[in-house]
């Protein structure tokens, strides 16, 4: 069934938000990298910018309903290209992530299964058809998640993996998870945990230590709590107005680990302060209000499914990198959605955002 | 699974997600974002002044800059003393986690052991964690390159541009120049570096100590900013390293050399000074050391052999020596006699020796009659003996001590010996004891209690060849000295200083006379002539070992007699007086005298090489020269010829 789509609908004020944290992404990205070996990823940023929104405007001219359809086959190739890393990827500090296409370009599979399982927990649930759930089903969207989760946690890459995780809980929480369903799964996650706590105290130092570089790889030399020192001193000696484009001692000297990646925000706020912080939260403060009401005006559940997929990985992202930023989580090397540089970030969150506006756009459809 | 059959049901009815969830999902989003802001604002609204100094630690560091020493040059502004560039590594604590695990490979690279670094953090460890340590200083371009090569693994390690000092090469002058040196711990503990820090770099000896204040200069610093790696990338301040001044010595580098020379080989010390001003014109000790080796790493090796070595190379004997001056006391033996009224008349018999209360005491030969113009250029002990016996010993200790025997001469070098010149009051004091008359005949010549530096004899003699007038020695010229240090100095080092002791001019010409005849035929030391230069001086064999009676004996090994002598030229009013002091040299005449000889050759040729010199030391001493007519104008005012008692029949004139 062909559906009408126009441009009238398109979502113009996502696309202006989101343009306008770009410009500041590469901005801050090039102030980070000016006295660095990296410098000029500005320029790359830019490049990865153009090719998401590409990407997006073809994914505004697919109905979503087709990608729904194959979403299962898509699942397939998730997992198989997940495996995959594990034969053929390249190894990078102690980890396989990506699999090099030629060309110096690399491909994270583990970024655009995050999208799949997006639509694969959206087609789920659909087929659910809105019935009470039944531990059989919860079981099965907890399968759904976990066997790319587990192939990705092994690679390893926690963050990542994490990061899978609220689309399952969006995913529960739409579909209908009672009360007791959520009290019950609450109880057996801690007995889990205290178990492995149990089990962690019996664990000898080096076994400890193995276990920790198993999870975080490229674990800084200087110790830990270094990066999250350094990005505390960042965000902190910003102060209100911050010390000026390209003038933060922090981001300049090469103090705070990765400025231009997973700790751009504290490059950030170090250059721009405490009121330019609060500027980018207010950003992803509107384009969260604006996902969340294109999926209140998605014409059918699967629509609304996918959004808050979207919307749940997005402030996932953004609440565990901004909070290791500001020294309330751990470092998990999760990248900054729209402001880190990186080019499979930058297409996972272009290709959800097509994907977002391809919803919008057939609203009032059917 | 359910997931690859197509739903059927999709368009069949409203399955819209409930309006509420979504509203939920609303306030979990402003809910989460205000967790975010409250963590922004606990860092960079309540914590901001914390977090910017930490940021400030992180990319200022104080770089020290080390003054250069001031250079030390000759009296000619010929170098002796220079600096060269050099890289020192340090420390930085702060720019680590866990230190211990980096020590085994920072011993290795830096060809240290475990112990010593932790002993150097040790000394540190109540100093500021931010202040760097010097970990060690000129480094080689190996272990720099290994500094440079391990930034990222040992960010703790930074190296400085730093100035070290340069010295003349196999200790040449050594006692003289001393050696700089840290800080040790000890030393900070003293009032007298109240006001240093742990590591600087300080005089510990010689000319070093004594004007390290003027040498030193004032370190500076420079407020540097370094990345994470600790490579600087720029510069917020600094304030200039003041260098130390130039300091010019009083000593000719030419006379240095000489005296070297003539020392090499031998151990004991000699010292050359202008009689005039008290200008010392040089000064060897042997053996001798390299303060280079001092100056950046000692090696234990070359440590213990000096402290094992049995003749104490790190000691300016020079200064620091207290020996028995021998024979060449007779001078001041001569002057008291004389000077009492007692000499004069006296003749004595020797036959070898004489005897006193019951005591034989030896002379080497059997001189026959002897009068006072013999009895100095033949050395006989039995005249002195006698005269000894005549004076008393309370007489003989006046003029030693008029003449600055006994006493530290103020010269401005640290750690300067007194020396000892018995009398009815020291042995009282020290002894608890009377004096014994027997006990002065050996005080006669030179022996007994009697204990002198070489720079106390040169300046005694030299002083009165010089018709009575004593300078304070010196190396470095007062008057090229800020006033109030030049005062600080003479404080800091007290002594006999500046002084006139009233001698009859008569006395003066038989004196001098006679010690030029030392040095003619039938003189003690007539084999040393120079030719063509007006030389005089005295000779001196202490003996090391005492002979109750009988045949005197040089002794051997250790115990064989430490040989002295002390010249000078012209003979009235000399512009050089040489004290060599040559241990257990045997006889003054064969060991001392030749080395004087030398020294003053050296000096008289370079002299006679500028024009206008040549005369007045080729001049023939006229016997009635008086002090006050010297060719130089030394003030000796205070010659008085009148009125002291027992002051007639001077056997004057003049030995050729």
């Amino acid at each position: 069934m062909r559906r009408l789509s126009s441009f009238r609908d398109f979502d113009w004020m996502l696309l202006s938000l989101v343009s306008l944290m770009s410009i500041i992404s590469v901005l801050e990205i090039k102030s980070a990298t000016l006295h660095t070996k990296f410098r000029g990823f500005d320029h790359k940023q830019i490049g990865f910018l153009l090719a998401g929104m590409g990407l997006m405007f073809l994914m505004t001219q697919i109905d979503y309903h087709w990608l729904l359809d194959i979403a299962p086959w898509a699942y397939g190739i998730g997992l198989l290209s997940l495996v995959a890393v594990r034969l053929v990827g390249t190894k990078v500090l102690g980890a396989r992530r990506w699999i090099n296409l030629g060309g110096g370009v690399h491909f994270q599979p583990s970024e655009w299964v995050k999208l799949v399982l997006v639509l694969a927990m959206a087609r789920f649930f659909w087929g659910l058809a809105g019935r009470e759930l039944r531990w059989t089903d919860i079981a099965k969207a907890f399968a759904l998640i976990g066997v790319p989760m587990g192939l990705v946690l092994i690679q390893p890459d926690l963050g990542t993996a994490l990061t899978y995780f609220p689309i399952l809980v969006a995913g529960l929480f739409l579909g209908g998870i009672r009360v007791r369903q959520v009290l019950v799964l609450l109880l057996g996650f801690f007995i889990l945990i205290g178990g492995a706590w149990m089990s962690g105290k019996r664990l000898k130092p080096y076994q400890m230590a193995r276990l920790t570089s198993f999870i975080d790889p490229g674990s800084d030399p200087r110790g830990a709590g270094y990066q999250i020192l350094q990005s505390k001193i960042a965000v902190g000696a910003g102060g209100l107005w911050g010390k000026g484009t390209n003038q933060g001692t922090q981001t300049q000297g090469d103090f705070l680990p990765i400025p231009y990646t997973d700790f751009i925000f504290a490059a950030f706020c170090e250059e721009h302060g405490f009121v330019g912080g609060m500027g980018i939260l207010l950003l992803y403060f509107l384009v969260l209000m604006r996902l969340i009401e294109n999926a209140q005006q998605a014409s059918d559940a699967p629509g609304t499914f996918i959004v808050m997929g979207v919307v749940a990985v997005l402030l996932f992202q953004i609440v565990v990198n901004i909070g290791m930023v500001v020294g309330l989580m751990p470092v998990t090397g999760i990248p900054l959605p729209l402001m880190s540089y990186g080019g499979s970030s930058i297409l996972f969150t272009f290709l959800a955002l097509g994907i977002v506006m391809n919803i919008r756009m057939r609203r009032f459809v059917n | 699974m359910a997931l690859i059959s197509k739903p059927e049901r999709h368009t069949d009815r409203d399955e819209k997600v409930s309006a509420n969830k979504l509203h939920a999902t609303q306030y979990i989003v402003v809910l989460v974002l205000a967790v975010l802001a409250a963590g922004m604002w606990r860092l960079q609204v309540l914590g901001v002044d914390n977090y910017r100094m930490l940021a400030e630690a992180n990319r200022v560091r104080k770089q020290p800059v080390t003054a250069p020493r001031g250079k030390i040059f000759d009296r000619e502004g010929r170098i002796l003393v220079d600096n060269y560039p050099s890289v020192s590594c340090f420390l930085l604590r702060e720019q680590v986690k866990d230190l211990n695990a980096d020590i085994p490979m920072i011993a290795r690279g830096l060809d240290l052991t475990v112990d010593q670094i932790q002993a150097t953090l040790r000394r540190y460890a109540s100093s500021p964690k931010y202040e760097q340590i010097p970990l060690k200083l000129d480094i080689t371009p190996d272990e720099q390159a290994f500094i440079e090569a391990h930034r990222n693994e040992l960010p703790e390690l930074e190296t400085f541009d730093d100035q070290r000092r340069l010295y003349p090469r196999d200790g040449f002058a050594a006692h003289l120049i001393g050696y700089v040196g840290e800080l040790s711990a000890e030393d900070l503990n003293s009032a007298k570096f109240a006001f240093y820090e742990p590591g600087d770099v300080v005089g510990k000896s010689g000319v070093e100590e004594t004007y390290d204040e003027l040498l030193r200069g004032k370190d500076g610093s420079r407020d540097v900013i370094v990345d994470s790696h600790g490579k600087e990338v720029g510069q917020l301040g600094q304030q200039i390293a003041i260098p130390g001044k130039d300091l010019r010595l009083t000593i000719d580098l030419d006379v240095q050399r000489a005296a070297e020379l003539a020392m090499e080989g031998h151990t004991g010390a000699l010292v050359a000074m202008d009689p005039h001003t008290g200008e010392i014109l040089a000064m060897v000790s042997r053996p001798t050391y390299d303060p280079n080796q001092f100056s950046v790493r000692l090696t234990r090796d070359y440590w213990s052999q000096i402290v094992n070595n049995p003749d104490h190379p790190m000691m300016n004997k020079t200064i620091q020596a207290q020996l028995a001056p021998g024979s060449t006391f007779k001078i001041i033996m001569s002057l008291a006699g004389l000077e009492e009224g007692v000499a004069q008349t006296m003749r004595v018999m020797c036959n070898g020796g004489a005897t006193f209360y019951g005591h034989f005491f030896a002379c080497d030969q059997h001189h026959g009659m002897v009068d006072i113009d013999h009895a100095i250029p033949w050395s006989c002990d039995t005249f002195y003996y006698t005269l000894a016996n005549k004076l008393g010993i309370d007489t003989i200790a006046r003029y030693a001590t008029e003449v600055g025997l006994a006493q530290k001469t103020g010269v401005d070098l640290p750690d300067e010996a007194t020396g000892t010149m018995p009398s009815t009051a020291w042995k009282l004091k020290t002894q608890h004891d009377k004096w014994y008359a027997g006990e002065t005949i050996s005080v006669g010549i030179g022996q007994g209690a009697v204990q002198v530096t070489p720079l106390q004899l040169a300046r005694a003699l030299g002083g009165i060849a010089s018709g009575g007038v004593l300078k304070r020695p010196h190396v470095v010229f007062p008057g090229e000295l800020p006033p109030e240090m030049a005062s600080a100095i003479e404080e800091t080092y007290p002594g006999s200083g500046d002084r006139v002791v009233p001698i009859t001019p008569e006395n003066w010409e038989t004196i001098t006379d006679a010690m030029a005849a030392t040095l003619g035929p039938g003189g003690t030391a007539g084999a040393v002539h120079l030719e063509g230069i007006d030389f005089a001086g005295k000779t001196g064999t202490a003996e090391l070992v005492s002979h109750s009676a009988g045949a005197k004996s040089l002794g051997t090994g250790n115990e064989r007699a430490n040989a002295w002598f002390v010249g000078m030229a012209p003979r009235r009013n000399p512009d050089i007086v040489v004290a060599v002091l040559c241990e257990h040299g045997g006889w003054g005449a064969e060991a001392a005298a030749p080395l004087a000889a030398q020294v003053i050759d050296a000096f008289v040729t370079k002299q006679r090489k500028k024009e206008g010199n040549l005369l007045r030391l080729t001049d023939a001493p006229k016997p009635a020269a008086s002090p006050a007519a010297n060719p130089n104008g030394v003030p000796t005012a205070s010659v008085t010829p009148a009125a002291r008692p027992g002051q007639a029949n001077a056997p004057g004139g003049n030995r050729p």
